[in-house]
């Protein structure tokens, strides 16, 4: 069985999820990018809304069906701090629409268009992170 | 078929994302811990995504068209400015702190925590608001990121 989260699980899964960015691009000519189809569903200045609520019932339908046949893949969140929580989504929702887009629009498409702008947004995402989590974990010493 | 396009592409990458690990955000955390226990499964993940999506890509965008919209619509900027440093800046925070980027956040969901809702919840919020403070030049450029 594979483990969620081991080498082999992580190959297969990027596949898979390569795979769905290019059967988004053959089918609908468009770029897979979570942050922004999934914020166009409320945003003021959008467009097919039907189309990006259908995407997201896809997701949530997907997460169901990982429930299912893989019980360890989801644990839920890391803390159960509400205000640590609350920070997190709204940074993680600010940042990637002023940024356009997030680990899957710059990270796997962009880099997959060889972008200039999603491998600097890519490489700037991944360093904050880092830093991030060493002050979190080495320097106050974990989630409060 | 388009619609229907939506939804399953939608399903076949959120179950990716949970076979891969992104939807554990301990797993993450332990991937962006350099200075500790450093875990580098999660390399893979895109490691191998981006290369298929390479290949794929170049493939795909020989065709005239895709199958579904009349012409293929992907960014065309190249400009690297204050937004996409802050933005990205402000996004790495938020994901070291949670260990969720968007897509695993929603995939999560399907565990019934109420954590990951109040996550998700609050990462609309923070879509809204910035799409609401700002309106972005290109509506479609930015819909596409």
């Amino acid at each position: 069985m594979l483990e969620p989260g081991s080498i082999p699980a992580a190959l297969l899964g990027g596949a898979v999820i390569g795979v769905a960015a290019v059967a988004m691009l053959a089918l609908n000519g468009r770029i897979l990018g979570v942050s922004g189809l999934v914020a166009g569903i409320i945003a003021p200045h959008s467009s097919e809304r039907g189309l990006r609520a259908l995407f997201l019932a896809g997701m949530l339908a997907g997460g169901v069906v990982v429930g299912k046949i893989l019980p360890g893949a989801l644990p839920g969140a890391i803390t159960s701090n509400a205000l640590w929580l609350i920070v997190a989504g709204l940074l993680v929702g600010f940042g990637t629409r002023l940024g356009g887009g997030c680990t899957s629009g710059h990270g796997v498409c962009g880099l997959s268009r060889l972008s200039p702008r999603s491998l600097t947004a890519t490489m700037v995402f991944m360093a904050v992170a880092m830093i991030t989590v060493f002050v979190t974990r080495h320097v106050i010493g974990g989630i409060p | 078929m388009r619609a229907l396009s939506f939804f399953f592409v939608g399903m076949l990458f959120a179950i990716g994302l949970g076979i891969s690990g992104m939807t554990q955000p301990t797993k993450v955390i332990g991937f962006l811990d350099v200075a500790g226990a450093w875990d580098p499964a999660l390399m893979f993940v895109m490691g191998s995504a981006v290369v298929i999506g390479f290949f794929g890509y170049r493939h795909v965008l020989r065709r005239p068209a895709p199958l579904f919209a009349g012409r293929f619509d992907v960014p065309t900027r190249s400009d690297i400015d204050a937004k996409l440093f802050g933005g990205a800046a402000l996004f790495g925070m938020g994901w070291g702190l949670a260990g969720f980027c968007p897509g695993p956040a929603l995939v999560a969901l399907a565990s019934g925590s109420l954590d990951v809702v109040i996550f998700v919840v609050a990462m609309f919020v923070g879509f809204l608001a910035r799409d609401l403070v700002g309106r972005p030049a290109a509506p479609a450029a930015a819909a596409r990121a």
